[in-house]
């Protein structure tokens, strides 16, 4: 399972990229939910995000989930080309898969890759 | 498939596995003495005179079929149903067919409404349609919570045309409660006169949907591409509740540009019934497609590369979207889809067309007649398909008394739902009524003017 070192994670499986300020859903994630066949973004620039809020609904061929921010800030992109090709989430869940962007993050109280690592096989059965 | 039963053997062996000693053991968790309650029933009756009873129950019936002559539609309508209509529907693959969550075994299900989702797309214009709801209300209600939906909350306006059948604006009011939904339009005492252009001071930045009715409940046809353009312009959606055998022969709503095209599907192979199981079809545009609620049925191909049917998108639904998802309903009117679709497959665009013409000339003949007898007159100048409105020289609870005596259906009381509409008649002529009938139905509205 895919981990880059460099990002931060949360319990409910979303990553933060303290670089780009990007966020989206982690690998493990994309995993579970199997086959994506749609994204809703349901922020839109301007608006400010926090944990716990709702940044996108996704619905794949047996599951429908929420993805939560991941940081606080201010949204200052959203990836338009996930609604037309939801199958980005499962082939590059840290890359082309970023869902939005914010600035002036606070990224406080997330798991790094290590722990995040960790958190995962513990649940895995 | 054939149902095969647990052989007493299959059964032992079943409870071995699960280390239960008895059928009965199963029951333990039920306190002893709630397992068998006294039922209080009267004796049972043989099947004999079981029949017996119901059959005297049923005789105080009159029907359509053989008892009485009817211009009653408002909504439901008595049109011919083609016998093979019940033939196919009445095989117990399809009789006793329960829901097709498990396409191994329910191909030929989940093909029957895959058929009669595509026969409706093609009769409405537009590019998809679920598998049903329950009826054309509900149909209309399941517009208002897509609109809903599609704005994610932020609009919660709905304009709809005091035109739309009372019994549909009444089950939308209903189910948008709690919703924090205004309802605009819905006013049963505004200028019934006035063209749906009218609507068109009530579409704001905030209307998520515009509702309309084609015919309209007073049999009116409109064409509505010009509303649909000014409804577009402040960013709302429009739905149009249609009837299916007016598509036989005008210009469908998807032509117009609807986004949503909803309505009763009664009229196509399924008997009035008293007021039901009714058929509510449903359509949208592509984009739209992950807002639908109600099943969906695709075609794929399976592991063998074999073209295959099966229910899909099912992440919408609310057994796996749950709170979140777009409506609490996920069934569908499964027999009734099928009869609809057998009845569009059998008369095929020609006979379909064939029917809404019988429709729409021999009601233009008896309106014209109706026109002609002293003391009523056709109360609306616009054009209209198989139903239009009287106005009457005595209240229309009278006149349909009379009417009744004579075993004729007289035409629903506008008065009822309209204010202003006291002693009109909504008169409905399909091509079940002969020349004759019409002819009589004439004499008779002349007759109890003379009483």
């Amino acid at each position: 399972m895919n981990i880059p070192s460099n990002f931060k994670y949360t319990k409910t499986d979303e990553w933060f990229d303290p670089v780009t300020g990007a966020m989206g859903l982690s690998d493990y994630a994309q995993g579970q939910l199997s086959d994506i066949v749609f994204v809703e973004i349901v922020v839109g620039v301007g608006e400010t995000v926090a944990p716990g809020k709702a940044i996108a609904s996704v619905e794949s061929v047996k599951a429908a989930a929420e993805t939560y921010a991941s940081a606080s800030g201010k949204v200052v992109a959203v990836n338009e080309d996930l609604s037309g090709n939801p199958e980005i989430l499962n082939n590059d869940p840290y890359g082309k898969g970023w869902m939005i962007k914010v600035e002036s993050a606070d990224a406080s109280g997330l798991m790094d890759a290590t722990a995040y690592a960790k958190y995962c096989e513990e649940r895995a059965h | 498939m054939t149902y095969i039963p647990h052989s007493p053997n299959e059964r032992d062996a079943m409870l071995a596995a699960i280390g239960v000693k008895s059928l009965g053991d199963l029951f333990n968790d039920i306190p002893a003495g709630h397992r068998f309650p006294k039922l209080d029933l009267p004796p049972a009756l043989t099947e004999m005179e079981a029949a017996a009873e119901l059959g005297g129950l049923s005789i105080g019936n009159d029907n359509v079929r053989t008892d009485l002559v009817s211009f009653l539609g408002a909504g439901a309508y008595n049109h011919y149903i083609p016998a093979a209509v019940d033939h196919i529907l009445r095989r117990g693959e399809f009789y006793t067919a329960y829901t097709p969550y498990q396409p191994e075994i329910s191909q030929g299900t989940l093909q029957a409404i895959f058929e009669y989702q595509s026969l409706i797309c093609g009769l409405t214009g537009m590019e998809v349609s679920n598998a049903s709801h329950y009826d054309g209300a509900t149909a209309v209600a399941e517009a208002a919570n897509m609109a809903y939906a599609q704005f994610r909350g932020k609009r919660n306006k709905v304009v709809i045309s005091p035109t739309v059948h009372p019994q549909y604006r009444e089950t939308m009011r209903t189910y948008v409660q709690g919703m924090g939904l205004e309802l605009a339009g819905d006013d049963s005492k505004v200028n019934l006169d006035a063209s749906p252009d009218a609507l068109e001071s009530l579409i704001d930045e905030n209307t998520a949907l515009v509702i309309v009715q084609y015919p309209d409940f007073f049999g009116r046809i409109y064409d509505f591409s010009r509303l649909i353009e000014l409804a577009h312009g402040k960013g709302a959606m429009v739905c149009v509740a249609a009837n299916p055998t007016a598509l036989g022969l005008f210009k469908t709503p998807g032509e117009m540009g609807a986004d949503i095209v909803v309505g009763e599907g009664q009229p196509l192979g399924i008997p009035l019934s008293f007021g039901g199981p009714y058929l509510g079809f449903f359509t949208t545009r592509k984009q739209y497609i992950h807002k639908l609620a109600g099943r969906l049925v695709g075609e794929t191909v399976d592991n063998r590369g074999q073209r295959a049917f099966v229910l899909t998108l099912t992440a919408r639904e609310q057994h796996i979207k749950r709170e979140r998802a777009i409506s609490n309903i996920c069934s569908n009117q499964g027999l009734l889809a099928l009869a609809a679709a057998v009845y569009l497959s059998l008369l095929g665009q020609t006979g379909l067309r064939q029917v809404a013409e019988l429709c729409y000339h021999k009601a233009h003949y008896a309106a014209e007649k109706i026109n002609q007898v002293k003391g009523y007159s056709i109360c609306f100048d616009t054009p209209f398909f198989h139903e239009f409105s009287v106005c009457c020289p005595k209240p229309v609870a009278e006149i349909n008394d009379h009417l009744l005596e004579h075993s004729f259906l007289g035409g629903y009381d506008l008065g009822l739902d309209y204010p202003s509409l006291k002693d009109h008649m909504l008169i409905a002529v399909t091509e079940m009524n002969t020349k004759d009938e019409i002819d009589a139905l004439v004499d008779l509205l002349a007759k109890v003017n003379h009483d």
